[in-house]
């Protein structure tokens, strides 16, 4: 059982879904609300990386984090050392797979809540602020949150992604996925058969929640 | 008046939990600190390096972190700024290839010799034999379904399994059979598990329980392939620890180590070149 592999991963699907709830819940909103020219398209740019195979991913972070690329070289210069192969590099991408899951939950959430509820807040004097944090959240909060376990369920489980830009380097970039595959590699059955036990007990729990608080937002809303 | 009570909560909650996963991170990126060296391995080295790395913490109290991969894949992340300090390939072409590039620290040494075995599973229809002569009747009277050996494009063991069939004159008939393991580690399992009915690959990976006691092998002859001198550079930033561990592999414990795991030592790359002894 690789203790630093799974730790690894919980920390990279917090990281995650720390970046991803301020991005989720302005996204989702405004995809939600705003109508815009070109909406269409930058919902089908989001939902993209639920269909594109994780090594084409892969590949163009792979090219667009290397010291060959100028993002590559400005991050290295900054930070000093390369974003492909490090935590960092992990998280951006982890992000960028993760953008569905964590916004179109959050959509779904802000389209329900009826569109005549704002303007009525507005009229008993409540801040813009005061809506959102009172009215809007609490209403959208069942989707909220299952995009949250959604995308750290799904940030456990990914595997392409990380093969390709995180090198399997522990401590750093070794997740629990990767670690599972480098067991199974070095006959290592016992620590390969605890790990996927334990991500499969995980991701079971992750999707009894995100389930639970969609039944539980039903009755709120009737 | 009770679902604004409950929303609260949960507004409170959700507050808890996000401070919840920031603490957490913290802790993490603390306990993090640790100052140890990458070392980038070829999968043949897989069982030998972490024994070799378990000693070297023995005497010097100081530890490496171990990443294995095959060769061809270990050398781009290199080029692609991965931070290892020391890289051991499965050849010297891909350590060489660092040296042009300007990354290394020196023009890298070789550490030993590797071999390659013919193996087959438990109950696999293929009878051993040093020359392949089964392996092509095999191929030719249909028992051999599937035949492992490693990604010839990113492992040196999976070049050196090609050139043994050419030699052979199996290539050929034996392509559309190929499974190929993307390191060699995985060609073995691939050939372990009886998902292949033989597999050609590493000497030093049959000396793992795992591997040994799920089928037997024959040592094919060095001549029937180019030589697997192992090839390690210091890599450009390498620090203290990773240097004092370059000369711990090249030390008279680690070659003990090396030679458990069947690896010839450096230099000895001809006197064993027709010694095909039988084993498994």
């Amino acid at each position: 059982m690789d203790w630093q592999a799974l730790t690894l991963s919980l920390k990279l699907a917090g990281c995650t879904v720390a970046v991803l709830l301020p991005i989720g819940l302005l996204a989702g909103r405004a995809l939600a609300w705003r109508r815009f020219a070109g909406r269409r398209l930058v919902e089908a740019a989001l939902a993209l990386p639920l269909v594109l195979p994780p090594t084409v991913l892969g590949y163009y972070l792979l090219s667009a984090f290397g010291t060959r690329s100028a993002l590559g070289r400005a991050f290295d210069a900054l930070v000093g050392h390369p974003l492909a192969f490090s935590f960092a590099g992990l998280l951006v991408a982890s992000v960028i797979f993760n953008l569905p899951f964590a916004i179109q939950p959050m959509q779904r959430a802000f389209e329900a809540i009826p569109t005549d509820v704002r303007p009525a807040a507005a009229c008993c004097g409540m801040s813009p602020w005061r809506i959102f944090s009172d009215i809007e959240l609490p209403l959208a909060w069942p989707g909220v949150l299952s995009a949250l376990v959604l995308t750290f369920a799904h940030t456990l489980g990914e595997f392409g992604v990380v093969l390709m830009v995180g090198g399997n380097i522990p401590g750093e970039t070794r997740t629990i996925a990767i670690a599972i595959y480098d067991r199974v590699q070095a006959f290592d059955t016992h620590a390969a058969g605890m790990m996927a036990a334990v991500l499969l007990v995980l991701s079971l729990v992750a999707i009894a929640i995100a389930y639970s608080t969609q039944w539980r937002a039903e009755p709120a809303r009737g | 008046m009770f679902h604004r009570i409950r929303r609260r909560l949960t507004d409170r909650l959700s507050t808890l939990a996000a401070l919840a996963i920031l603490i957490a991170v913290l802790i993490a990126r603390g306990a993090h600190a640790a100052d140890m060296p990458t070392i980038a391995a070829a999968s043949s080295v897989q069982y030998a390096l972490t024994d070799i790395a378990a000693e070297f913490r023995r005497e010097t109290g100081r530890g490496v972190r171990l990443a294995f991969g095959a060769s061809g894949n270990l050398r781009r992340q290199i080029a692609d700024g991965a931070p290892f300090e020391l890289f051991l390939s499965a050849d010297e072409g891909y350590a060489d290839a660092l040296v042009r590039e300007k990354r290394t620290l020196d023009a890298g040494v070789v550490y030993a010799v590797g071999r390659l075995v013919l193996f087959v599973p438990n109950g696999s229809p293929i009878k051993l034999d040093a020359t392949l002569a089964d392996l092509g009747a095999a191929l030719r009277d249909g028992r051999l379904r599937k035949l492992a050996i490693a990604n010839p494009a990113l492992a040196p063991y999976g070049r050196a399994a090609q050139q043994a069939l050419e030699r052979a004159d199996l290539w050929q008939r034996a392509e559309v059979h190929l499974v190929q393991g993307e390191n060699i580690s995985q060609a073995a399992q691939f050939a372990a598990s009886g998902a292949a009915q033989a597999g050609i690959i590493a000497y030093s990976l049959t000396r793992e329980p795992g591997i040994a006691e799920r089928g037997r092998f024959v040592l094919l002859p060095a001549c029937d392939h180019a030589p697997l001198a192992q090839k390690m550079v210091l890599l450009k930033g390498a620090s203290a620890t990773a240097r004092a561990f370059e000369a711990f592999v090249q030390s008279a414990k680690a070659r003990a180590i090396f030679a458990r795991y069947g690896f010839e030592p450096p230099g000895a790359r001809s006197a064993a070149n027709h010694g095909a002894t039988p084993a498994g």
